[in-house]
């Protein structure tokens, strides 16, 4: 069974219709890009997966697992195993890292009927973890990305995959606003956690992206449709012509 | 509030309230006089409403109705119920003065301690030989009322040059329902002294009671002085309380009101800088529920040069409940190089609830540095998402954000064990919402 299935797929925001019928399978274990123009609706498919309020699925389905996503609360898809690295994550004064971290974690397990963490595991958990990101201890007292550079940003988001486990991590746009040094140990904490039971869902704009995380599959969207899928070499196609021939369809 | 004011009607002569009361209150003849004045003053006046300027947003006749009676002087039963709830609300470590229902209860309180440590005594007996404790300045209603028909209260006169390692906590703990309690008291501190005092007001059972309470401050030279106040009275009671803070030269005040409870309920803060180089913390957060109304005004008056004030408030409000928070900052004409701000912020849960924030600024000085602002607005969706996205249920999310919120105004309180009390304080109102 498919891990993540996404049937003819129709949104709208505010009256205006962003995906036009979007179809997409993803399976245990692949790593799939998703590549397009901006506009293309890229980033809408990936809030409609994680359960962003503001959209209106108009017809289609999201079977996850194959249960149906869009029946749940954002909070119940995390818990499921669906996690969204956001493309801008937020800051939130006053939450200290660590504490949300926990409140976090303890919240999926409680809601899968697993037992809370304990302290002492918790916190050699994220030690481990945080060390492996080359995120130092101080940054994790201080209140949730609250003065991170976009670089600790995104590696904060790196960090949570990690200590989550999510069958399902969806990257949107992990390597905007980040300088090469950065994106690479993004990139390495993201291919530490490729295993057979984990799916990957990698947006982005540019190429060089996947030359870090090399994707099983790239899919090429345009106007809220899945225009063209192949193999990692349809990035390089897309890097060196461009998106003007799809827009043109 | 509204039962006791469909059982007793607003009909009634509010001067039986006086003269039913009367043999109750404790004072010389003198003292008598100074009551029945002060009586007079209120009964001319009467409840406020929201035409006189200060009370514009909280109309006690509207909100209120009428004074309840005066509540019966507490039996054995009674103390013995507020024995357990002073074991619920004692803090850790900190010495007790306790009053039920508006009566100084000696056999739950630390008297010798803190006659030793605090020159305590109450202010049953103060008013044996001194008039002088029920007279204010002020010609507020609600004050005058207070001057009236205070029972008792606490009165300290700490040392100068005291340290006093023990908090000393005022337990207000009311048990009678449809009554009225009305305390005053009075904390005199010596020059160079360093002291924590916290004020906390609770129901042991009690219905739609009536709380007065006024507490006059004085603070010597060179002191270093926390007080905290902690109201959680009864979610049908009234509470109004009235400070009155005189605070001397190169003092550290560092003040912090939490309002978690009563139907109504207003605190008026009148804080003088009398003396150069203070330093003032005033802070507070609401938080309030269902149709809860509660109003925190402040006046500091900046009345002598190089003084700092800082006043951080931040309400939380779900339901229909209302917060009023009026900040006056005064600076009189010799109070050069003040420094003076205050920082307001509403936090509206639903899209009945009310917040009025009124800043004002009165400078009569030409060389101040003064500023206020005031915000009020919902929880951010796209944190609320967040924290969502990462498997929070939306009323932990919420319940992290509010927090986070309120946290900007306890964390001013500079002990670490007064702040974690708040904090949990904070904690238990936020698990009672989900």
């Amino acid at each position: 069974m498919a891990l993540l299935e996404v049937k003819d797929l129709k949104v709208r925001v505010e009256e205006r219709e962003i995906l036009h019928g979007l179809t997409l399978t993803v399976n245990e274990g692949e790593v799939h890009a998703i590549m397009g123009p901006n506009g293309s609706g890229k980033s809408t498919l990936s809030h409609v997966i994680a359960g962003k309020p503001g959209y209106e699925v108009t017809d289609g389905q999201v079977l996850f697992k194959g249960e149906d996503l869009l029946e749940m609360e954002p909070n119940e898809r995390a818990a499921k195993g669906v996690f969204l690295a956001f493309q801008y994550p937020v800051e939130i004064p006053g939450v200290a890292t660590m504490n949300f971290l926990r409140t976090a974690l303890n919240a999926q397990r409680k809601a899968r009927g697993e037992d809370e963490y304990s302290t002492p595991d918790f916190l050699r958990k994220v030690r481990e973890v945080s060390k492996s990101l080359n995120i130092p201890q101080d940054m994790l007292k201080r209140g949730v990305n609250v003065g991170f550079s976009g670089g600790e940003k995104k590696r904060n988001e790196v960090l949570q995959m990690a200590l989550f486990e999510p069958s399902l991590c969806i990257l949107d746009e992990m390597d905007s606003g980040l300088d090469i040094d950065a994106l690479r140990i993004a990139a390495d904490g993201v291919n530490a956690l490729r295993s057979p039971e984990r799916a990957m869902v990698v947006i982005t704009h540019y190429q060089r992206l996947l030359n870090y995380i090399v994707p099983d599959v790239v899919h090429v969207m345009s106007k809220g449709r899945v225009v063209k899928s192949g193999g990692k070499e349809l990035a390089l196609e897309l890097e060196a012509s461009g998106y003007a021939q799809f827009e043109a369809a | 509030m509204n039962v006791a004011v469909a059982k007793t009607g607003k009909g009634r002569a509010v001067s039986d309230l006086f003269t039913s009361a009367e043999g109750r209150l404790p004072g010389s003849s003198a003292v008598t006089a100074v009551r029945r004045e002060a009586f007079e003053t209120y009964e001319r006046l009467g409840l406020p409403h929201r035409r006189i300027e200060e009370w514009k947003y909280t109309d006690l006749r509207a909100l209120v109705g009428e004074v309840l009676p005066l509540a019966a002087a507490p039996d054995a039963a009674v103390l013995k119920r507020a024995a357990d709830a002073v074991k619920a609300h004692a803090m850790d470590g900190a010495r007790k003065l306790v009053l039920v229902d508006g009566v100084f209860a000696a056999e739950l309180s630390d008297v010798k301690a803190l006659v030793a440590e605090a020159g305590f005594r109450t202010l049953r007996e103060t008013l044996e030989k001194d008039a002088a404790l029920l007279k204010t300045a002020s010609t507020d209603a609600m004050i005058s009322l207070n001057a009236a028909m205070a029972t008792d209260g606490v009165v300290l006169s700490i040392a100068d040059g005291a340290k006093l390692s023990a908090p000393i906590q005022i337990i207000h703990i009311a048990i009678a329902s449809s009554a009225s309690a009305f305390t005053r008291s009075l904390i005199t501190v010596g020059k160079g002294a360093r002291a924590t005092i916290v004020e906390t007001f609770v129901a042991a059972g009690a219905k739609a009671y009536q709380v007065n309470d006024a507490v006059l401050v004085s603070v010597g030279d060179d002191s270093d002085i926390a007080h905290i106040r902690l109201m959680d009275d009864a979610p049908d009671a009234m509470n109004v309380s009235s400070h009155f803070v005189t605070v001397g030269a190169n003092v550290k005040f560092n003040f912090f009101n939490m309002t978690t409870g009563a139907a109504v309920s207003r605190l008026q803060g009148f804080i003088t800088l009398a003396g150069e180089g203070s330093e003032l913390s005033a802070n507070g957060v609401n938080l309030l529920q269902k149709t809860e109304h509660g109003d925190t005004t402040l006046v500091v008056d900046h009345a002598v040069p190089n003084c700092v004030s800082r006043e951080i408030f931040r309400a939380v409000i779900d339901d229909r409940a209302h917060s009023v928070f009026q900040g006056r900052i005064i600076v009189r004409p010799d109070a050069q190089k003040t420094d003076g701000k205050m920082m307001i912020r509403a936090l509206l849960l639903s899209d009945e609830a009310e917040a009025d924030n009124k800043p004002e600024l009165e400078i009569f000085a030409d060389d101040v540095s003064c500023g206020h602002g005031a915000t009020a607005g919902a929880l951010d969706d796209s944190l609320l998402f967040y924290l969502k996205a990462r498997g929070l249920p939306e009323k932990q999310a919420q319940a992290l954000l509010i927090q986070a919120f309120v946290g900007e105004a306890i964390e001013q309180i500079a002990d670490d064990g007064l702040r974690e009390h708040v904090i949990g304080i904070a904690e238990r109102w936020l698990e009672r919402r989900q």
